[in-house]
């Protein structure tokens, strides 16, 4: 597979999209969604990270190890994040 | 770098095996072509990051533990801190990304003063950003929220306020960090553009380069709605 060159109107698309993105997020801030502020405050993150990744990061055109690659760490961090919570959510330990 | 800009001198029995050798004064001989190499490189680059992920991924974990102990005060602490100075550095960090991939988009044909460029901009962006920040520590500091002695807070408990605090500088102290060696990355990359070591049959190390410029971007995306955002309306 040889290297992939994206031509710069991508770019510049991913570029509109993360600034609207951003606009969104700061403005959604100040509304009270309750339980699903986070929730939507995060997943325009992780939208952003996404378009980020893909486009800037090259991995849409990158090949298959690459994304196994990306894959695994996601897999880890979601080891770190879920059996630690798992823990501290459960019990009551170290809260004053 | 300098050995690699030497060109290889297989012994002339071998020439026919490796007839690409004299033309690719790039190719270390552990590779069999261009292709191969430049794909091995940004793969480690990849593999870094992942780690990188994970070295962030345990303040993340600190962070979410401590919220959901303490919702109320991480609420009245996050809103000491200025929302429109987080967006505002949002928008520059993301558009030092937009400058770096053009850099890499004209590394790719080759283009030297375009290369320098798009580099220097995303330099000068990066400078921006990590002094909006650094304004944004001396405003903390003149409102007594650096965690210690003269730590000060209204209508919280200050000793969780503080974890909320400590976990603020730590995390974006960590950024500013990478994004200090950041600057000392693209300042090689502007100086090897410079010298006209890259082209575009080799141009890995402004790819490589941009990989850890976008992937410091995401960290922040993350600690934007963390730090600043989530806690807003209430």
């Amino acid at each position: 597979m040889s290297e992939t060159i994206v031509p710069p109107r991508v770019y510049y698309a991913v570029f509109a999209a993360l600034m609207i993105l951003t606009s969104l997020t700061t403005a959604i801030a100040f509304v009270d969604l309750g339980f699903f502020s986070p929730v939507v405050a995060l997943t325009i993150a992780i939208v952003k990270a996404s378009l980020v990744v893909l486009f800037f990061m090259h991995l849409r055109y990158s090949t298959r190890l690459t994304w196994v690659v990306g894959g695994a760490g996601l897999f880890w961090l979601g080891i770190l994040f879920a059996l630690s919570l798992s823990d501290y959510l459960t019990r009551a330990w170290g809260r004053l | 770098m300098a050995d690699v800009a030497s060109p290889h001198e297989p012994p002339t029995s071998h020439a026919t095996e490796t007839p690409h050798a004299p033309l690719e004064p790039h190719l270390m001989h552990h590779f069999d072509d261009m292709e191969q190499q430049r794909e091995a490189s940004t793969l480690g680059m990849w593999v870094f990051l992942i780690t990188e992920v994970l070295f962030f991924g345990g303040l993340f974990t600190a962070y979410m533990v401590y919220r959901v102990w303490y919702p109320t005060t991480f609420g009245v602490a996050s809103r000491q801190l200025n929302i429109y100075s987080g967006a505002g550095m949002t928008v520059v960090l993301i558009t030092s990304s937009l400058t770096m991939a053009m850099a890499v988009h004209a590394a790719a044909h080759g283009r030297r003063t375009r290369i320098m460029g798009f580099l220097g901009l995303t330099l000068i962006l990066g400078v921006i950003f990590v002094g909006l920040k650094f304004m944004e520590y001396y405003h903390e500091y003149l409102d007594h929220h650096i965690p210690g002695h003269g730590f000060q807070i209204e209508g919280a408990d200050p000793n969780n306020a503080q974890i909320f605090f400590s976990l603020y500088f730590t995390m974006t102290g960590l950024h500013a960090l990478h994004m200090l060696i950041g600057f000392g990355i693209l300042i090689t990359m502007i100086v090897m553009a410079w010298r006209n070591y890259f082209s575009e049959r080799w141009h890995t190390p402004v790819e490589i380069s941009g990989l850890y410029w976008h992937f410091v971007d995401i960290i922040w995306i993350f600690l934007f709605p963390l730090l600043y955002l989530i806690d807003r309306h209430k």
